[in-house]
């Protein structure tokens, strides 16, 4: 706590990851403040699912993984010996790239899925309250309200994208990451992500990863750009897009590569 | 034309194999069927054919196997969990999937070898129908471990990490998510390794089991014989009519084995519609 910025509610410092003897992140320094949402961007590869991975300890479970640095949830470190890494998920919730309800569970069971999975047995009427919440939240309770008990797998793409937001927002995370939440999905559904979007960076931070730099500008308050592993550049995501600073930032942006 | 001769030799290698079964089956329920009626299931073996019947080897075989699945189950998809699951030592990995290979392959005297050493002799279970259980259950392990690691592997890891991301302990997410998911594989392999212990004759004629029981077990320390067991017997019986009996247990014996292996096809088939991939 001695270094990092008190103010953050995700502090990373000198964070470096490897598959095996593959670094795929290099010393990254990052503050991500609780409200609005932040965007990460930059080419196939260059870390930015790891990094995203790392804040909520995924990244470890992959075999041949580690990590090394300093991530902070609040002050707290996540790596910390009081830290367990169950209870800090639980303030983490993650969307992921593809749509991915579990498949043996109604939509009612997959937006109860978190609770139910770390053992909580919410009265049916507490449940219902919890369903109905987190589908509005989702933006999908007028979509699905009538057949909470059909299987989750069974509605569109952009339907079950909506289902996995709920679900992780059932449990009442602080944060929200997401790694290339639209990337599976069509322009109609993704505009519906992202104006969920607008309406959920009030109540919750959160930290989007895209490949799409439209989209990060259009969602997003700050935006990183990483490039092989390393943080490139780091500002208001208005500053980042009409104004870079850094050469490789520029070319990114304005499509010379990428 | 080589395109053609080599559909044809791919017809044949289907059709060549299902025209002998239908011969042996037929050649079974014809000389078979004549002795094949309520009497034969429900009386116990005698010295005259005519009243000879199945009854005890009937209940031995379905206790024998229901015994078998409840003991190799369990510990097979146990041992398939912790190998597939929590098994982070992959050269150990690698070595432990190699050795279960080989097992599977072992020819069945050598379990009924260890059975009877280990069960019977050692842990002085005698020739009783639990010691037979745990030697089928080592015979059939295998079969179910492959089967149920092969399950669990068709999972995609994105579940476990979607389990995982949302606050549960790696154990919370394999019961309650991948389990589910992986229950039709390892039912599929629980069919097999049903029908390998109950055709399965050697381990139990090694271990002791009985030719001759004109009781049904009542324990699991009863002796006890089983259709494979009784259907030898008859057929090295100089007798010709004890050879009808032999085929018409054989027939009794296909019959509880498309029984069981419907039943467990119904439970998969069920299984995989809750997984919404029917």
């Amino acid at each position: 706590m001695i270094d990092t910025d008190e103010a953050a509610k995700i502090s990373v410092r000198g964070l470096s990851a490897w598959y095996r003897d593959n670094q795929v992140l290099r010393a990254i320094d990052m503050d991500i403040s609780q409200h609005g949402v932040t965007a990460i961007i930059g080419p196939s590869g260059c870390g930015k699912s790891t990094f995203i991975r790392c804040i909520n300890r995924l990244h470890e479970m992959v075999p041949g993984a580690r990590m090394d640095g300093r991530i902070a949830v609040d002050g707290q470190d996540v790596h910390g010996a009081a830290t367990d890494p169950v209870l800090l998920r639980r303030r983490i919730g993650m969307v992921f790239q593809k749509p991915n309800p579990f498949p043996t569970m109604s939509i009612r069971d997959n937006v109860l899925a978190g609770l139910r999975l770390t053992g909580d047995r919410p009265s049916p009427a507490r449940a219902n309250e919890i369903v109905e919440r987190a589908l509005r939240q989702a933006a999908l309770w007028d979509e699905v309200r009538g057949r909470l008990d059909t299987r989750g797998s069974g509605l569109s793409g952009g339907q079950q994208q909506r289902l996995c937001i709920a679900r992780a927002l059932a449990v009442e995370p602080e944060i929200v990451l997401m790694d290339e939440p639209c990337s599976a999905l069509d322009p109609v559904a993704t505009a519906k992500i992202e104006d969920l979007l607008h309406e959920l960076r009030e109540r919750y931070t959160l930290v989007i990863v895209t490949h799409n730099m439209q989209q990060a500008a259009r969602v997003s308050q700050q935006t990183a750009f990483f490039l092989a592993g390393e943080l490139i550049e780091y500002a208001d995501t208005d500053d980042i897009f009409t104004a870079p600073v850094d050469k490789r930032t520029e070319d990114y942006i304005t499509g010379k590569f990428g | 034309m080589l395109e053609r001769g080599f559909r044809w030799l791919c017809a044949s290698a289907v059709w060549l194999p299902i025209a002998l079964l239908a011969v042996l089956l037929t050649d079974v329920v014809v000389e078979g069927v004549g002795r094949l009626d309520w009497a034969f299931i429900t009386s116990f073996p005698s010295r005259k054919p005519e009243q000879a019947g199945v009854w005890p080897a009937l209940v031995g075989s379905v206790y024998l196997v229901s015994l078998t699945a409840l003991i190799a189950l369990p510990i097979g998809v146990g041992a398939a969990i912790y190998l597939e699951e929590y098994g982070e030592r992959r050269l150990l990995g690698s070595i432990i999937e190699v050795n279960i290979a080989n097992l599977a392959g072992v020819p069945s005297v050598i379990y009924g070898l260890l059975g009877l050493q280990l069960f019977a002799r050692v842990l002085g279970m005698g020739r009783s129908l639990i010691a037979g259980a745990l030697t089928m259950a080592l015979l059939v392990s295998p079969i179910v471990i492959m089967a149920a690691r092969e399950a669990l592997r068709s999972v995609p890891q994105s579940v476990r990490e979607t389990g995982v991301a949302l606050g549960a302990t790696r154990w919370q997410v394999i019961r309650q998510v991948v389990l589910p998911m992986a229950l039709p594989g390892i039912l599929t392999g629980a069919i097999l390794a049903v029908a390998r212990a109950l055709g399965e004759a050697a381990p139990l004629l090694v271990l002791g089991a009985l030719a001759f029981v004109s009781f049904v077990p009542d324990g699991l320390d009863a002796p006890f014989t089983v259709l494979p067991i009784q259907i030898f017997n008859w057929v090295s019986r100089p007798d010709q009519a004890f050879a009808s009996n032999a085929a018409a247990a054989i027939v009794v014996l296909l019959l509880v084995l498309l029984v069981l292996n419907s039943l467990a096809i119904v439970l998969r088939d069920w299984s995989s519609r809750r997984r919404g991939d029917s």
